[in-house]
Parts: C-alpha cells; structure tokens; sequence
C-alpha cells in the first residue's frame, strides 16, 4: 500500500478532517481508561526528527505513538549528524534505511516536508515547517473547538496578532475554512501577509473591536525568533495595549485559544492565560488524542469499512 | 566599440539547405528557398557542397542571450564553457554573454584574459564576457572598466546583486562615458526583498512563504532610470519580472532614456500558482515568477517593444543543493536548452505572439542591447542560424541535458519545436 503523508491542510478534503475528529473521540475514550496504552501500532516504528525546538508537538507525538504501542525515536537537530552538515536529504535517506512507518518533521524552513517526502517510504508528518503548516495543531484545534461548541459549521474564528509569521493561523484557517466556519485575521497592519483574504479566504482587520462578531478569540504568539532584526510593532507594550487579548476585550461566551508557549503580558494576559474557561489546557490535551488519530489514519485504510472496523479494533479495551 | 565574442577555432561550415522557410523578420526575408552557407558565410555557389534536406523546416537567424550563467571559474561542476556553449548550440544560440558572478567574479584584466581563453579553447558557440561593475561585485570600488573594455567585455553587470549605493551607481554612469560598456542590472531593493523566497501575494499568504514584493524590482528600476538620465547613461535591465516594472521601463523610454531590457521564458510563460509545489529546482528564483496580471504585463511589453528582447538568465544548479527546502534552497533555473520550444509552443501556438516577433526578440533585437553584432540570413554575412522542426515534439529532460545540470523550469513538459542544426560563428555548433 502506497502511504499517505500529511503535509499540508490541503492534503485533506472535509471527509478526512470530520473522519479524523471522529476517530479521536473514541481515542480520547481510550485516555479517560485507567491503562491508556493499547497495541495498535505495534511493531511499528515513528521516528520524530524535530529540527526546530519544540515541547508541545514533540512530546504529544512521542507519547501518542508509545500510547499505541509504537517504537518511537527521536532525533533532535542539535546533537546529531545535522549539527555536522548533514543535509535534509541526507538525513531522512540514513534514517529512512531503518525502514520507518512515520516520519515526524519539524523544520524550520517552509517545504522540508516536502523535500523529505520525496525520499522516504514512510508517511510524511508535518510538525511544523517554517511559517508553513503545522496541519496537527489545526486539526486538534478543530478537535478541541467541536467538542466545546458541538459544531464547526457557521463557527467564527479571529485569528489575532502575529499572523504573518504563523503557521498555525495558516493551517488553521484553511482547515476551519474547509469545515464551513467563517475566520478573520486581526492583526496590526505590519503584521498581515499581503493577499491574506484572496489567498486564504478570510475577512480582514486591523481593528481589534472586529473579534466582537467572533465566536472564539485564537490569540496568536509574537513570533519574535522570525522576525530577524524585528521593528514588526513599535514596541510589544503598545502591541499589548492595541491588540492584546484580556478580559477586557471579551464578551460572555466567547471562547479564547493559544497554541503556547505563550507570552503572557503580550498577545494574551496573564489573567485571562489562568483563566479556566480559556480552551488552553484543553488544547494541550487534545495535542496527544489528534495525533493519535492522525498517526492510526495514515496507517489504515481510512474511509473503507477496513479502516473503521480497524477503530474499534483500535480502542477495544 | 563591440565586445569581443570568442569561440574555439575550426572548419568553417559549408551547406546547401534544401526547401526550408527562411525567415528573417529584421532583413525582411520570408520565403521558401534554398539557403547556401560556403565556408562560414551565407550565400556563394552551391556546387559541391554538401546537402542539407530541409523540407518543413523554418531556418531564423540564430538566437542571442545577454544573460547566462556559466559558472566558470568556480563552479565548473555545474556548468562550464564547453558544456554552457553546447547547450546554448543545443537551443539554437549562436552567441551568449556570461555573467560575471562567479568564484571569483571576473573583475579584473587578468580574470577576463584568462576566461577568453578558456573560451577559445572549449566554447563550440561565441562567448562574449560581462564583468563586473564593482571590484568583488561588492558595490563599493567601480572596476578598471577601460582596460576591461579594451581586452573586450561585452558589458558590465554586478548581476546577482544589486548596486545598492546610488552614488556608486552614479559613479559608474559617470565613468561609462569612457568606457563606453553598457550596464546591464539585476534590479532589486534588497531590504525590500528581505529573506523572501517567492512573489508576494496571495499564494506566498497562503503558502507562508517569505514575500519578495513586486515593487522590490520596480524602486531600483525607478532609481536607475532616473539617474541614467541624470547622467546620460545607457542600461539594461535584467529579467523584467513585475507589471509595475514594465510601467517604469515604459516611463523611462518616453522620456528618452537610453534603457533596454528583457525577460526571461519562465516569467513569460509561469506564474506564482505554480510554486504550490514548492519544488525549488524548477520553481525558486529571483526575480520570483509573479502573478497572472504581471504575466500579461510581460507579454504585452514584449509585443510592443517595451521588453526588447528575451534572455534565458540560464543558471545552473547542482540536485543536492536545489534539493533543500523551498526557502533555504538558491535561486536559479537554467533556459538556453528549452527557451525557444517552450515560448513557440506557449506564445506562437497559442496565438499569443508571431513567430516573426519571437524571432526578432530572441536573435536580432538580444543582440543590440550588449551591442553584439545581429545575427542575420543576408548574403555575405558570416553565418549564424538555426535549423529549427516546427512539428518536433518533445519532452523537457526525458534525454537529460546538455547542460551539466538539470533544474529546468519546464522539466517534464511536452514541447512542440526542436532545434536540428545550429552554426554559429560560421561553424557547425549542433546537428540533431
């Protein structure tokens, strides 16, 4: 069987993402259990190979393989052969003679998935690549958002702050996009990718009163390490004053993400970080029950009576 | 004052091509004949030679690039005279000009006699060589620009990088009206472009791909069309990527400012949609493929004259490095293998521009913006043609390429015209 990568939200049509969301529910049944590990993936091998720091993707990834039984490596940039000069062709071509299942990538460059892809057999996972993609984050978001409102259809997501540099508002957007929700990027004006509306199919703003309408407030992280020499904002302190999430700003109801690590006192403040209502910790957990079904989906039949007799199968106790 | 275009020495060519359409749009020639080349030059008495069945073929004056890569000295594993001299033979060119951005640029008199040389003993088609407008073409000390013409450089360029300080730019203006060397420029403001990897819009928005923005070309072009009016200079401008670009090359001929420029066959022929691939062997490079509206642009400026001529920008690239990501990968296609078939099959076939115009663009009209002389089917001239099948079809790269490197813009595409003979310089360069 010729296997599936996952690199890009775009890889995947609404049927995938709702089979998806689905499959990790009845993952998420396996956690609430006492023992939380089943042998799905045994005898298979996943190997996380995070060139760029990391403790929330490569952690979830790293458990929600061993929470299946897999045999899970990690590879880090620094400490192996890439810290000598190793390329990326290179180093996927050593590791892929280990004859893995999964491959899990982060990088920081936009398209390493794609040129690691091209040579491996295993499937293709995009942790992250530059200001890219980072598919996982956008599915476990759409995850956490459906359970906590009980549809995506109609929903409305602000994306705020930092989106030029953001690879979660990207990857977000497409995938909520995709499931019928409304997005809109509010962000300061040197902060906007130029043709964001045309190329994403998003409303825009530089007025931070237009999260009113929304439904759920993502407030983004200033991604200070792409930003070079910076000068993005004046200074993150008049950010905060013109763009930064408190509860200030929010209506009842309205529901707040961040995808961490967060600055607090910037993009979101420190009361509203704490606050139990915020989806934060949620998304957290739902980090580990979306990869779960992300890693089991690329290795089964999806959307064949194969694959779904291979979910209870899966989470059988 | 030309520059020197130089080529190995041997046999001159002599044929009889039979039944083909000579076209010729500058000397005005269009018609079915024969064509006699008698000892390097068109024209003379047909008996004895040898002859060349040519029935269905279109014979044109062999084209010209002003703008190629070959990668020597430095880099001889990518490309180097004998192999870029055969590939551009390959599409049908009968002179090209290298730019100077090698290891290290050839910047000095020594670098430039040392290069001629090398042409004479491996190029199979006339060379000429650009060098640089800036000691180490690091944009600050002008070169020895009078000895450098008088050994025979064809132009001047710091090509890859901008000359960003207007005052040394100015200098160089000055200092043309000794040398006499045009200035040929790779326009960009480089804090403009930052670490941008593709044309900014809504496919680098929605790719989140580092943006290189349209007018990052069009301010350098704006600045040097001032100032080379400022100084009654004469430039060129490199690989014309962006509509507002055109608007100021446009600008600066109306108000009879001595600027030429040209455009690649990938700006005219792919866009920004195309690097959704994020394939950076056949899709990375600078200037970036622009949007649909830009493309237009260009087509529109090649037609009317605006553009005044097409130039391949032929730059190899090795596998293992175009094989990083998109953005950490360098920038550069090559173009003298496929430049006419894939503009005949996407312009000319569809319409879009006449093969007369394609011709002019890529023969006559290449020449004189580097004051090279024009390639022409006239009687007495010294030969310089291509024998190209308007019917061949064939696929980019399925044969590999001549050139030493394979990160062709149009790899895998099926391509209608196929050049079967060339002689340039009076010699045979390519029989298919």
């Amino acid at each position: 069987m010729s296997r599936r990568s996952l690199i890009a939200i775009a890889d995947l049509d609404r049927d995938d993402i709702a089979r998806i969301l689905e499959t990790s529910n009845r993952f998420a049944e396996v956690m609430a259990r006492d023992i939380k590990k089943v042998p799905t993936l045994r005898g298979r091998a996943i190997i996380n190979m995070f060139f760029e720091s990391s403790t929330r993707t490569a952690t979830s990834f790293e458990l929600a393989g061993k929470r299946m039984s897999a045999d899970v490596v990690n590879v880090k940039g620094s400490g192996s052969s890439v810290d000598k000069g190793e390329t990326l062709k290179d180093t996927v071509l050593t590791l892929n003679a280990y004859r893995p299942d999964i491959l899990v990538i982060r990088h920081r460059a936009a398209g390493a998935c794609v040129v690691a892809a091209r040579h491996t057999d295993a499937a293709v996972i995009n942790a992250g690549d530059g200001k890219h993609e980072h598919p996982t984050q956008a599915l476990l978001d759409l995850y956490t958002l459906r359970r906590a409102t009980g549809t995506l259809e109609g929903l409305h997501v602000a994306f705020v702050g930092d989106v030029l540099h953001s690879r979660v508002a990207r990857s977000g957007a497409t995938a909520l996009r995709t499931m019928g929700a409304k997005v809109t990027f509010v962000t300061p004006p040197t902060l906007m990718p130029r043709g964001a509306a045309e190329g994403l199919g998003v409303d825009v703003s530089y007025d931070i009163r237009d999260i009113g309408d929304a439904d759920v407030v993502y407030a983004l992280r200033m991604q200070h390490e792409r930003m070079g020499k910076g000068g993005f904002v004046p200074s993150l302190r008049e950010y905060a004053t013109e763009y930064g999430i408190g509860h200030h700003r929010l209506r009842p109801g309205q529901l707040v993400m961040h995808a961490g690590p967060m600055n607090r006192g910037v993009e979101i403040t420190d009361d509203l970080a704490d606050d139990p209502t915020a989806l934060v910790t949620t998304q957290v957990e739902s980090g580990m029950i979306v990869r779960m079904a992300v890693m089991f989906d690329l290795l089964t039949e999806p959307g064949t009576r194969k694959g779904s007799d291979a979910v209870d199968e899966a989470v059988a106790a | 004052m030309s520059g020197r275009l130089v080529q190995r020495p041997g046999p001159a060519a002599s044929a009889v091509f039979t039944g083909a359409r000579l076209l010729d749009p500058i000397a005005g020639i269009n018609e079915v004949a024969d064509l006699v080349v008698r000892d390097g030059v068109i024209g003379g008495d047909p008996d004895g030679l040898e002859r060349v069945d040519a029935a269905g073929m279109v014979i044109v004056p062999g084209f010209v690039d002003p703008h190629v890569h070959l990668r020597t000295p430095g880099r001889e594993d990518l490309e180097d005279l004998a192999s870029g001299s055969r590939a551009g033979a390959s599409g049908g060119y009968v002179a090209i000009a290298a730019m100077p951005n090698t290891q290290p640029p050839v910047d000095d008199a020594e670098d430039l006699t040392r290069l001629l040389e090398l042409a004479e003993r491996d190029a199979v088609i006339p060379v000429g060589m650009i060098c640089a407008i800036t000691k180490g073409q690091e944009g600050q000390q002008l070169t020895d620009a009078a000895e450098l013409a008088r050994i025979g450089a064809v132009a001047l360029s710091d090509d890859g990088v901008p000359v960003g300080d207007a005052a040394v730019f100015r200098r160089a203006l000055q200092y043309q009206h000794l040398a006499g060397l045009v200035l040929v420029l790779h326009e960009e403001d480089r804090a403009l472009s930052g670490t941008g990897a593709m044309h900014e819009g809504a496919v680098s928005a929605r790719l989140g791909v580092s943006g290189i923005p349209a007018v990052s070309e069009a301010v350098a072009v704006g600045r040097d069309v001032l100032l080379a009016r400022y100084e009654s200079g004469r430039i060129h401008i490199c690989h014309v990527s962006a509509r507002e670009t055109v608007d100021e090359v446009r600008r600066g001929k109306q108000l009879g400012v001595a600027v030429t420029a040209e455009v690649s066959p990938h700006h005219l022929l792919l866009i920004d949609e195309d690097v959704e691939s994020l394939d950076a062997a056949t899709r990375k490079m600078n200037p970036p493929l622009r949007g649909r509206d830009d493309r237009e642009a260009l087509i529109e400026a090649l037609l009317d004259g605006t553009i005044d001529c097409v130039a391949t920008d032929h730059a190899p690239h090795g596998a293992s490095e175009k094989e990083q990501p998109f953005e950490e990968a360098p920038f550069g296609v090559t173009g003298l293998e496929t430049a006419f078939a894939a503009l005949y099959t996407e312009l000319v076939l569809t319409g879009r521009v006449s093969l007369e115009v394609l011709v002019r663009r890529m023969s006559g009209d290449a020449a004189r913006v580097i004051d090279l002389p024009e390639p022409t089917l006239a009687e007495g001239a010294p030969a310089n043609l291509a024998v190209i099948d308007l019917e061949a079809t064939w696929t980019v790269g399925a044969d590999g390429f001549v050139s030493k490197s394979g990160n062709s813009a149009f790899l895998g595409r099926e391509l209608t015209g196929r050049v079967q003979a060339t002689i340039a310089g009076g010699q045979w360069a390519w029989r298919n």
